[in-house]
């Protein structure tokens, strides 16, 4: 789909500015009058949401960081110096630990939504790579960020971490010391995480950028997966989506406020309001609640390094989905076995989030190797098996024509 | 949609069934390795327009001050905070007298000898030792953990506290089969084998100003309630701004929702 609006300056200096630097004509082709698919459902907010998420972690984060002392003597204090001190430091410091909940929250609704609808298949395949990419740099900036406070759990889970690193084949050893900066989590790793989480958010503005111009050539995709055919198929994305999606916004900021102000430390651990103490072994080490998916794949397995390596191939994997699954029909809605694998696939990744959380012995052990097993599987044998063997449903026509048709090189 | 309803729908139902009833037998399996769940009295400052009972502050302070203040810190709290709108509320004045009763070294003279002078509002609370080693070679190389976050710092929060205050002198049931020394105390809300905090309170530990009896329970409950406000002192204050934001937003959420109706309407 071409971007069929044209932009005309209307009077002299939007013309004059125009053919110098052409701002108003990028605001008004790719912002408002931006040809957007008219059958996009709440799914399809989530884009906006987690730019609002992204601004929200970075201004207060922007405001957490001239109070914060990047210090193991006087940072948790200066944590509490703000939580009490500090005029509203206590909300600046809630709104972005709970923030950061609320964003993993959202791009995990994004990414299942595009997996549930095909969004990564051709022609948006970069577009979906550039969302992997910003996600695993989300995962790393939460990582480091859950270090700056030094507690217990901040301290731990940077041990353990960095410790899994040091496992890698080649590149462990040296990665290690860049990260540790010495022998153990000490001053040189609290410093140059903090450096890291505050330098990080601006490289994902920049991938945000990237992810958006992507989308922005081909278009949106939409929950049928027909392409856009015309005019008849699109409305503006003002103000037709910018109240839409400001409408799911605010519904959104409501369950995060309830967070913030009913109950802002629910989503986090007790043990990280003690100090770090390097002597003192936390009974069990979780990271918060949007890594345990991973931290049950990689405690599922015995071997180390292997557990390691899936952790990392979790995410890896999802950078080649575009060539995994290859069906022609893009939308779930008219591939019912798909959608059966999709729904088992959404249930596996909670049970993992839960399995995360618990020791793994006995029984929990074994979900977890059910688990990470099916996880691997529904990308590499179920997707790629689908797409030769599925027999699709019939699919409309197009987006302003409900007739349905088997031909799809009709509707694309 | 045959395939739907016949395989899907009930494998997908089946799936959801499985996945609350390994989360129930996972929890229940928990139940039997931990310690026991906590106790809920019922305090003033919960739910979400919950807030502090300013005389049970005070007689919760007035607990810390003559027992538990003698082996724990609180270095994140100030004198100042006693005064504090929100907190115990103390007129100045009391909070000055507070103040006074401890000393602090507060630079050098012109002999270079330290200045020692009585605490004023915007000092911190004093610690009972002067370091972490010497506060574990006090207490049988167990440290007494600094109290000012203790109820955000554990599982549970305040009713955990209170609990645990409350849970000293019982018999150890026979089937732990548990060894504990002189220096440890059975505790059931304590994970562990053994608290090495010996029983704190005891009936009429400390004479309440206000006449209120000095049980064991009220004196638990008294001081977790001051220690829920030392940890979250903007408790207060983030539940009112709580509920004007939440006003504001779902009004304004209802408003939304109404331009996005009459802005598609005619969309089909």
């Amino acid at each position: 789909m071409a971007n069929d609006y044209q932009y005309e300056p209307k009077n002299s200096l939007t013309k004059w500015l125009d053919s110098r630097l052409p701002l108003l004509r990028f605001t008004n082709e790719h912002v408002l009058q931006f040809p957007t698919p008219k059958n996009l459902n709440y799914f399809w907010t989530f884009g906006f949401i987690l730019t609002m998420c992204l601004v929200t972690q970075i201004v207060t984060g922007i405001i957490l960081a001239m109070h914060y002392t990047p210090s193991v003597d006087s940072a948790f204090d200066s944590i509490e110096h703000i939580m009490r001190n500090v005029n509203y430091g206590w909300l600046i410091r809630y709104i972005h630990s709970n923030g950061a909940s609320m964003f993993f929250l959202a791009v995990f609704i994004h990414m299942f939504r595009g997996l549930y609808y095909g969004s990564y298949k051709e022609p948006r395949e970069v577009l979906w790579i550039l969302g992997c990419i910003i996600y695993f740099l989300m995962i790393v900036t939460a990582f480091m960020g859950y270090v700056l406070p030094w507690g217990q759990m901040s301290f731990w889970a940077a041990t353990v971490i960095i410790n899994l690193v040091g496992t890698l084949p080649l590149i462990g050893e040296s990665l290690t010391q860049m990260l540790l900066g010495g022998f153990a989590v000490d001053n040189p790793t609290l410093n140059r995480f903090f450096s890291l989480h505050y330098l990080l958010p601006f490289i994902i503005f920049g991938v945000v950028l990237l992810h958006i111009w992507a989308l922005h050539v081909p278009g949106n995709s939409n929950p049928i997966g027909v392409s856009v055919q015309g005019k008849q198929d699109t409305v503006a994305f003002h103000p037709y989506y910018t109240v839409k999606d400001f409408f799911a916004y605010v519904v959104f900021l409501i369950l995060f406020c309830y967070f913030i102000f009913y109950n802002p430390n629910i989503l986090g651990h007790a043990d990280n309001y003690i100090e770090a103490d390097p002597m003192v072994t936390p009974a069990h080490i979780v990271p918060e609640w949007y890594l345990l998916p991973f931290y049950a794949i990689l405690r599922a397995v015995p071997d180390k390094l292997t557990g390691v390596l899936l952790m990392f191939g979790s995410i890896a994997v999802l950078f080649f989905l575009p060539w995994l699954d290859t069906a022609k029909t893009r939308s779930a809605r008219y591939r019912p076995l798909y959608k059966f694998f999709f729904i088992l696939f959404f249930i596996d990744c909670l049970m993992l989030g839960y399995l995360g959380g618990v020791v793994p012995e006995g029984i929990y052990l074994l979900l977890s190797r059910v688990c990470t097993i099916y996880y691997f599987a529904f990308f590499l044998i179920v997707m790629p098996v689908l797409s030769r063997y599925e027999v699709p449903k019939p699919i409309p026509i197009g987006i302003s024509n409900p007739n349905l048709t088997n031909d799809m090189v009709a509707t694309d | 949609m045959f395939v739907y309803r016949k395989i899907i729908k009930p494998f997908f139902i089946f799936s959801v069934l499985l996945l609350f009833t390994s989360n129930a037998l996972i929890a229940a399996g928990d139940h039997s390795l931990e310690s026991k769940s906590p106790l809920k009295p019922g305090f003033s400052f919960e739910g979400p327009f919950g807030k502090f009972d300013r005389a049970q502050l005070r007689r919760g302070y007035q607990v810390y001050r003559e027992v538990c203040a003698s082996c724990h810190a609180m270095k994140q709290l100030s004198f100042r905070n006693l005064v504090q709108p929100g907190g115990p509320e103390y007129p100045e004045t009391d909070a000055k007298i507070f103040a006074a009763d401890y000393l602090i070294t507060d630079g050098y003279d012109d002999y270079g000898d330290p200045i020692e002078r009585d605490r004023i509002l915007s000092d911190p609370f004093p610690s009972p030792y002067n370091s972490k080693e010497a506060a574990k070679a006090s207490n049988n190389g167990a440290y007494p953990p600094d109290l000012s976050l203790i109820v955000k710092a554990r599982t549970g929060g305040y009713n955990y506290i209170f609990s645990l205050l409350n849970g000293y002198g019982m018999e150890i049931p026979e089937n732990l089969d548990l060894e504990l020394g002189d220096t440890l105390s059975y505790n059931p809300w304590y994970e562990g084998i053994g608290i090495a905090m010996l029983q704190p309170l005891y009936e009429d530990s400390v004479e309440y100003e206000d006449g209120t009896k000095a049980t064991i329970e009220q004196m638990s409950k008294d001081v977790t309630a001051f220690l829920t406000w030392a940890a979250e002192p903007e408790m207060e204050e983030r539940k009112r701004l709580g509920f004007i934001v939440m006003s504001f937003l779902i009004i304004f959420v209802f408003l939304m929702y109404l331009s996005t109706k009459a802005l598609w309407r005619d969309i089909h």
